[in-house]
């Protein structure tokens, strides 16, 4: 459904007025994925490896330096053809309101997401408003019946709500039906849950994969936190400063991580089982974000496994290790 | 399910009464404030002259003697007369009694200040949200002219422009208006809509396929109004006293106001017989403070409702 | 209600902190939220004890407490802190300062954030132990930084940076480096961890460990990650809308959980590790604290909640040095499986 060809994306940091850019920070570097319908992808990494710009470059909000996002839609129909493939980075005007309807996206912060002035029928309403889908009372149906799916019932009570009167988990609902209501083919969710409490978590974590079912949605999940993506995507891709390290199957990948960073990254995580034995978490120096990168591994500098190979050739690219499990590696 | 005139109607009327609960839930904010209600007060106060000017025109008082612009205080052997029982306020130096010239002027600074206010914040708004949208050159534009206009000095500006134009009070409302409206509360306001602008919900409206005028009109300006609406309140403050000023010196195309009334007192001498003639300077410059005090007082007030931050957290 | 007398594990017999029926209200527009209601525990030299729960649950409430930094609407209803045998909670501003830092200190959760942007990291911390008199002269003082440093892992040249020049890593352990400044006996830690990537968490527990056991120092830990409260504690307190409803060792906690509460907590929590289970969160809202449900405040949402948990305030199960407070705390039967454990009731 999705391809990502080469995707880079560069954001200059700007040295004194009249002077051009001269540094560039590198927040996406080359990266091409797959986002194949039903498989939800779940892109983890640390701060500044570039997750949230890519789900950002996927939904629009940013256009990239280079590469091509190749979307195809599905079919309307099962047994139908699927749509011809566009690349959505080179659509322009009404394509794009078009385009807007199969890719939406959730936000991090459940309040900071929500117009404090508006009230949840409006901001659930507004893409079909934007979009003239529908006449204003086929509206006020669609979202009261969204409301009730995402477990705000009865939905009359929340329709005229602010949502300075909603709890955490109830904001996210109503931004989990925002994106939901125009019935898009995929939804990038940007830490869904990581500002809500824990209690909470567990069911929005499981309404999104109930509806990911029910409505045919598949989604490209951005999170920090491993044990998030392992739960609710099929396939995981880990990022590294710009760029995919390694990609594959999420139960193999946890199993068999083949890239040290995977490796470290698992590693570091810790196990809610009093008195468990970690591994040493094999990873050098610190974190840092991809300014004017050299040429070489970006992940050269912190890894145990370094040797001369990796100084002095270019940055590995993505190969197959196994069935649908791939790595960026010289030494793999 | 629901036909379109119904759902319509439905939804108008929740939302109506929504905005009820929000009204009376900010009036609740603004009255734990004494300093709100005490300007509302005062401007209460004045709101009754307005009323009760027509009133003593029509029944008490005899155009003739009484009028703030012809009359003549017949009744009065000395002019300016000091305050008795015919003349609560004295007369002025014209013979034209100060209680009259007082209330028949309130009006007008009302008219004067809210004309000046709305223009301002209409300008500043529209030109703060753009400017903060565009950004670029269109902002660069604006900020420079806004700095040109701050850097003015605006009684300077505004005796030049009645020099040339002679301006009557709309006029002067209009253009005070128009400098407040492109100068800093412009500023102000961009900063608003910048801080607005980086909101997620803003990029949320983006991916629902929000075009340009749509994130402009439904989701910043709406958002700029409260910070709009208080600084209505001061440049009514600041439309009254320049007015007041530009009055003294004689210069406005205004035939009575509370500036023209000290400045005939001022232009017949009588403000250097220190406080022998104090009827012709106590009411009018007490009016203008007390009337420039009350608006900035329901500012300060509302700045409360509009910022959270600023409320006190605990009651009494 | 008197303090729980935990017999855990320990090296000496004076406990290093122990903190009575702790009870703190603040006063707001809408009413008095009752933000910590009789919380007690005691604290072994060299312990370090987890308190887990939620958003307003009360931990930071507490944590500011112990350190008598409240806000002006908090009102301390009862309650005593107990450091050696003085109570923090009498003393004055001026009696504190002799404690504060130097037997009682604090790294907060936006630690990172709360460093003085205009002055460099090395001189903060002189300035801190200068304040409290922990070094008899600058030069002194400087020296102790850098052995700081180094005992949070940051090389000796940092000392001259401004925060702005560190990463969120390094600045939290500036945070660090400057609570240990004075070597006091007990530590706070505010969900320190919480805005870190996980690699550099990982780096600043290990340090912290190692800190502990070298200076033999005791922290109190609060977050609301059950998995780095595994690892980091030896003691566990679960609260919940204000109250502490279980306390134990950290094994016995995760392993018999006696609260509906904290099973819910420990069911939350996906894993990378082990089989995928299904999570099951809790249902309903966090507790409104100002009208505060009647009896066990955690019924609306227990799923074994009974006619008298709505009516009456659970009494104290307890066995050994773990306990909580339920009408009906689940136990492991013999079969492995998780009943309502009403035998256990009164059990010591």
């Amino acid at each position: 459904m999705i391809r990502a060809e080469s995707l880079t994306k560069l954001f200059p940091i700007s040295r004194g007025r009249f002077k051009r850019a001269t540094s560039l920070v590198h927040a996406v570097d080359g990266v091409s994925f797959d986002l194949p319908r039903g498989q939800s992808l779940g892109l983890v990494g640390e701060s500044g490896c570039g997750k949230t710009t890519i789900g950002k470059l996927l939904v629009k909000l940013l256009e990239p330096t280079s590469g091509r996002i190749l979307f195809a839609s599905p079919p309307a129909k099962s047994g139908d053809a699927g749509g011809e493939s566009v690349d959505i980075a080179r659509i322009k005007g009404a394509t794009v309101r078009n385009f807007r309807r199969h890719a939406q996206m959730i936000f991090q912060d459940p309040y900071e997401s929500m117009n404090p002035r508006r009230v949840v029928l409006d901001t659930v309403a507004e893409p079909l408003q934007v979009q003239g889908i529908g006449a204003s009372h086929e509206r006020l149906d669609l979202v009261s019946g969204l409301l009730d799916r995402v477990g705000l019932t009865p939905a009359a009570n929340f329709l005229f709500r602010h949502p300075h009167e909603l709890s955490g988990g109830q904001r996210q609902r109503v931004a989990i039906a925002r994106a939901l209501v125009v019935g898009p083919s995929y939804v990038v969710a940007d830490e869904p849950t990581s500002m809500l409490d824990v209690s909470i978590r567990a069911g929005i974590m499981n309404l999104m994969l109930e509806l990911a079912q029910t409505q045919g949605v598949t989604y490209l999940l951005v999170t920090h936190d491993l044990a998030v993506a392992r739960y609710m995507c099929q396939r995981i891709a880990v990022m590294y400063r710009g760029k995919i390290v390694e990609v594959g199957a999420t139960e193999e990948l946890l199993q068999d991580p083949l890239h040290p960073y995977t490796r470290a990254l698992l590693s570091a995580v810790p196990v809610p089982i009093p008195g468990f034995r970690r591994q040493e978490v094999n990873i050098k120096g610190d974190a840092s974000a991809a300014i004017d990168p050299p040429e070489r591994c970006r992940f050269y500098d912190r890894c145990p496994l370094a040797s001369v190979i990796c100084l002095n050739s270019p940055h590995p690219t993505l190969a197959e290790k196994g069935p649908g499990h791939q790595v960026a590696c010289h030494l793999v | 399910m629901t036909t379109d005139i119904e759902g319509r109607l439905w939804v108008r009327l929740a939302k109506a009464r929504l905005a009820l609960r929000g009204f009376r839930e900010a009036w609740a904010i603004f009255v734990e404030s004494r300093i709100g209600i005490i300007g509302l007060a005062i401007i209460l106060f004045f709101g009754i002259l307005i009323v009760a000017y027509p009133i003593l025109m029509g029944t008490v008082w005899d155009r003739a003697t009484y009028d703030p612009i012809t009359g003549f205080a017949v009744d009065q052997a000395a002019q300016p007369a000091p305050p008795s029982r015919q003349h609560l306020l004295g007369t002025d130096p014209l013979g034209r009694d100060v209680l009259s010239q007082l209330m028949f002027s309130t009006a007008s600074e009302f008219l004067l200040g809210i004309t000046a206010a709305v223009v301002t914040v209409a300008i500043a708004t529209s030109v703060g949200a753009v400017s903060a949208y565009y950004g670029g050159v269109v902002d660069l534009f604006f900020m420079r002219l806004a700095d040109i206009i701050i850097m003015l000095p605006t009684i300077s500006l505004l005796i030049v422009l009645t020099a040339l134009f002679g301006l009557n009070l709309l006029q002067l409302a209009l253009v005070l208006g128009v400098l407040s409206g492109f100068g800093s509360t412009a500023v102000v306001l961009k900063a608003q809509a910048l801080s607005i602008m980086v909101k997620p919900y803003i990029e949320a409206a983006r991916v629902a396929g929000g075009s340009r005028r749509h994130i402009i009109f439904v989701h910043i300006v709406p958002n700029l109004l409260p910070l709009s609406l208080l600084y209505m309140m001061f440049t009514v403050t600041a439309a009254i006293f320049s007015e007041a000023v530009l009055s003294y010196f004689g210069i406005l195309n205004v035939r009575m106001s509370w500036g023209i009334m000290i400045h005939t007192a001022s232009s017949s001498g009588y403000l250097l017989g220190g406080t022998k003639f104090w009827w012709l300077i106590l009411p009018a410059g007490g009016a203008i403070t007390l009337l420039c005090s009350a608006f900035y007082l329901v500012g300060r007030a509302l700045d409360e409702v509009v910022n959270p931050r600023l409320r006190r957290q605990y009651g009494r | 209600m008197d303090a729980s007398v935990d017999l855990a594990p320990c090296r000496l017999l004076r406990p290093a902190l122990v903190v009575e029926d702790l009870t703190l209200r603040y006063l707001t527009r809408r009413g008095e939220v009752k933000a910590v209601d009789g919380v007690s525990f005691t604290l072994a030299p060299g312990q370090a004890l987890g308190l887990v729960g939620e958003s307003g649950c009360g931990k930071t409430s507490v944590a500011m407490s112990l350190m008598k930094l409240l806000p002006d609407n908090a009102r301390l209803i009862r309650g005593r802190v107990l450091l050696g045998e003085h109570d923090l909670l009498t003393m004055t501003e001026g009696e504190l300062r002799r404690f504060r830092w130097r037997r009682i200190s604090m790294v907060f959760q936006a630690a990172m954030n709360s460093l003085d942007p205009v002055y460099r990291v090395g001189e903060q911390i002189v300035e801190a132990i200068e304040n409290h008199n922990c070094e008899d002269s600058r030069q002194q003082a400087r020296s102790r930084v850098s052995r700081l440093f180094g005992l949070v892992g940051l090389e000796p040249q940092m000392v001259d940076r401004y925060p702005h020049e560190l990463s969120g890593g390094m600045r939290q352990r500036v945070a660090i480096a400057m609570a240990l400044a004075c070597e006091p006996d007990v530590i706070i830690a505010d969900e320190i961890t919480t805005a870190l990537d996980v690699i550099v968490q990982d780096r600043i527990l290990r340090e912290l460990r190692l800190i502990q056991n070298d200076l033999q120092m005791s922290m109190v830990y609060i977050t609301h990650d059950m998995a780095v409260v595994a690892e980091v504690t030896d003691r566990l307190g679960v609260m919940y809308a204000g109250k502490l409803v279980e306390m134990g060792d950290t094994s016995e906690v995760f392993g018999q959980p006696l609260h509906p509460y904290t099973e819910a907590l420990l069911r939350s929590f996906p894993s990378i590790r082990g089989e995928k289970l299904p999570l099951i969160g809790l249902p309903g809202e966090p507790p409104d604290l100002i009208q505060t449900p009647p009896g066990c405040r955690f019924h609306p949402r227990c799923p074994s909640a009974t006619e008298i948990c709505r009516q009456k305030v659970p009494p104290k199960v307890q066995i050994g040095t773990h306990w909580a407070d339920c009408w009906h705390p689940l136990a492991v039967t013999a079969t492995g499986g998780r009943v309502p454990g009403d035998q256990i009731h009164g059990a010591n």
